[in-house]
C-alpha cells in the first residue's frame, strides 16, 4: 500500500487557488456596472449561442467567466433556486443576497472538498433594487468568497487592467449609452494603456441590462443588433472612439 | 427532504444537466409544493369554489379570451370578482374553469414552467409545445380530478411560426384538442358557444371580436346561474385579454366598461341580444 505524501493544508489551498486562477485568466472579461436606470452587463463574447450573461429572475442577473460547463451549471442551479423559491413563497422573496449566499456555500464547499477540483469560475449576481441606492452587485470567486461591489465589477483574463480603465472614467448616474461605451472601451484596452486598442463590434459583444424603467416584472433584457450598434455610436452620430487616455505616465504592465 | 420548504442551499440536485422543466425539477426536489402530489378525500369538490365560463375567439391577427368574474360553491356565490383569465407568458393566455384553488395554483405553476424553460434554454417553447406541457400538467391532476377537483383550462395564444391566433381545449384526463374559430369551457359554455355560433365571423376586427366574446358571456350568464353577468352597480366587468404579434395585453377596464354599456343599452331594446339573419 502506497502512502500519500503529506502536503500542508496551506500549500494545498494555495495550489487549488492557483489552479482556479489560471483557468479564469484564460478567458475574455466581463464588466458589470451601475448606470442611471439599473445595472449593465457587458461581456466580450463572440458566440451568439453560449451566453456569459443571463437572466435569473425578475430582478436578478448573472454574469460569469471561466469554464463554460461549470458556470452554466451554476446558472442553471440559480434559476432553479430562484424559481422554486418564488413559487413556494412569493416572487418578492427571491433576493440577490439569498442567491449569492447559496452560491458562496456551494463554491466554498467544492473548493475545500478534497475529492473534487475547484470550479474555475468567477461570477457576479446583480440585483436591481426598487431605487438605485438598493442596487447590488455581488462578486463571487472560485473559493466562495463574496464581495459587495459599490460601482462596478470586472472579472476574467485582464481584470486588473480593465478595472483600472473603468475606474478612471466611471461616475455614478451614467446614461446607458455612455456606460456601454465606457465598458466597451475598457474591454478593448485590455492590453494596457500603452497597447493599441482592439476593435470590438456588435458581433464580439454580449450586452444586457436590468432596467428599472421596464414596465414588466421581468427587468432583464438583452441588447443586440441595431440597438447595440446605435448605443456604440454616441449621440453626436460620430463613431465612438474609445475616450483617449489622458496622458498618464506610462506604467509597465505586468 | 424533511423540511416542507426549500432550504437555503443548493443541494447536488440543483446542479448539473437535467430537465428544463420546472415541474419535473420540483417533483424531484420538493414534490410537496406541487398540486399533483396532494391527495383529497371523497367530496372535496364540494368544499372548493368553482370558477365558471371562459370564452375564446380568433380574429385575423390574434385571439381574444374572456372570462366572467363569478366563483360559486354549490348554490352560493363564493366570489364576485375572481379573475380566471391570465397571461401565461408574453404570447399566450390561459383561462380556467373548475375547482378554483387548484386552478389558480396550476396557472401559477404553468407560468413558472414557461418562464423556467425560456430562461434555461434561452428561447421560449413553441405555442404547441406550451399547449402540450399544459396537457401533461392536467394529466398529473387526474387523481384530484377523480376526487371532484376538476380543472379544465382553455389555452390560447399567438403562434409566431404560423402567424395566427390558436385555441386549445382540454379534458380532465389531459386530452388536448385544437379548436378552430371559437370555443368555450365551463358551466355556461353551452350557451356561450350557441351565442358565438350566431355572432362569430372569421373577419372580425379586434374590437368586434372582444364584443362577440362579451356578448357570449352575457348569454351564458343569462341561462347559467353559475356564470356572472357584468355587475354594473359595482363596476365588475369580464376580464378580456388578447394575444397578437405584439404580445398579450389586457383590455383596460374602461374599454370593457364601454363594451358592456353598449351591450346593455342595446339589450334594453332587445333582451336576447343581436338578431342574426335567418338565411
Amino acid at each position: 500500500m502506497s502512502m500519500p505524501f503529506y502536503v500542508a493544508p496551506e500549500q494545498q489551498m494555495k495550489d487549488r487557488a492557483d489552479f482556479a486562477r489560471k483557468g479564469i485568466a484564460r478567458g475574455r472579461s466581463v464588466i458589470v456596472l451601475h448606470y442611471a436606470d439599473g445595472i449593465l452587463f457587458v461581456a466580450e463574447n463572440r458566440s451568439q449561442a453560449l451566453h456569459k450573461v443571463s437572466e435569473i429572475y425578475d430582478r436578478l442577473g448573472f454574469a460569469a467567466v471561466g469554464r463554460y460547463n461549470e458556470f452554466e451549471n451554476l446558472r442553471t442551479a440559480g434559476i432553479r433556486y430562484a424559481d422554486l423559491r418564488g413559487y413556494s413563497y412569493d416572487r418578492s422573496d427571491v433576493t440577490g443576497r439569498g442567491l449569492a449566499n447559496a452560491y458562496a456555500q456551494l463554491l466554498g464547499t467544492i473548493f475545500s472538498a478534497g475529492g473534487e477540483k475547484p470550479y474555475e469560475v468567477e461570477i457576479v449576481v446583480a440585483e436591481l433594487g426598487l431605487t438605485s441606492e438598493l442596487d447590488q452587485i455581488y462578486r463571487l470567486t472560485y473559493d466562495g468568497s463574496v464581495q459587495d461591489e459599490d460601482e462596478f465589477a470586472v472579472m476574467g483574463g485582464s481584470a486588473d487592467t480593465i478595472a483600472e480603465m473603468v475606474k478612471r472614467d466611471f461616475q455614478p448616474g451614467l446614461d446607458l449609452g455612455s456606460a456601454v461605451r465606457l465598458a466597451v472601451a475598457a474591454l478593448a484596452a485590455d492590453g494596457g494603456p500603452s497597447a493599441t486598442r482592439r476593435e470590438l463590434g456588435v458581433d464580439a459583444l454580449e450586452v444586457a441590462i436590468l432596467d428599472r424603467t421596464r414596465a414588466l416584472p421581468r427587468k432583464f433584457r438583452r441588447i443586440r443588433g441595431d440597438r447595440l450598434a446605435a448605443l456604440l455610436v454616441d449621440g453626436t452620430g460620430a463613431e465612438v472612439l474609445p475616450p483617449a487616455s489622458p496622458p498618464t505616465p506610462a506604467e509597465p504592465v505586468q | 427532504m424533511s423540511d416542507r420548504r426549500p432550504s437555503g442551499g443548493l443541494s447536488p440536485a440543483f446542479i448539473g444537466a437535467g430537465t428544463s422543466s420546472f415541474v419535473d425539477f420540483a417533483a424531484a426536489v420538493a414534490p410537496e409544493v406541487l398540486p399533483s402530489n396532494r391527495t383529497a378525500g371523497e367530496g372535496s369538490g364540494a368544499m372548493s369554489p368553482h370558477g365558471t365560463t371562459i370564452v375564446a375567439a380568433t380574429f385575423p391577427g390574434g385571439v381574444v379570451v374572456a372570462g366572467d368574474r363569478r366563483a360559486t360553491m354549490g348554490n352560493m356565490i363564493a366570489q364576485r370578482d375572481i379573475e380566471k383569465v391570465f397571461a401565461a407568458d408574453e404570447f399566450s393566455i390561459i383561462g380556467i374553469a373548475g375547482a378554483a384553488g387548484i386552478a389558480v395554483e396550476m396557472v401559477g405553476l404553468f407560468q413558472v414552467e414557461l418562464e423556467h424553460y425560456e430562461k434555461i434554454e434561452g428561447a421560449p417553447l413553441s405555442l404547441v409545445g406550451k399547449a402540450n406541457r399544459l396537457a401533461t400538467m392536467i394529466r398529473q391532476n387526474l387523481g384530484l380530478a377523480l376526487q371532484g377537483l376538476v380543472v379544465v383550462p382553455l389555452f390560447a395564444g399567438w403562434d409566431e411560426t404560423t402567424g395566427e391566433g390558436r385555441i386549445f381545449s382540454y379534458d380532465a384526463t389531459g386530452g388536448r384538442y385544437e379548436e378552430h374559430a371559437f370555443f368555450s369551457v365551463g358551466s355556461g359554455s353551452v350557451f356561450a358557444r350557441g351565442s358565438l355560433k350566431k355572432l362569430y365571423r372569421p373577419d372580425l376586427n379586434p374590437a368586434n371580436a372582444a364584443m362577440a366574446v362579451v356578448q357570449a358571456l352575457y348569454d351564458a350568464a343569462d341561462d347559467d346561474s353559475a356564470t356572472g353577468g357584468p355587475d354594473l352597480t359595482r363596476k365588475i366587468y369580464p376580464v378580456v385579454m388578447t394575444a397578437t404579434v405584439d404580445g398579450v395585453s389586457r383590455l383596460p377596464d374602461a374599454e370593457v366598461a364601454d363594451l358592456v354599456n353598449t351591450l346593455v343599452a342595446r339589450r334594453m331594446e332587445r333582451p336576447d341580444g343581436p338578431e342574426a339573419p335567418l338565411t
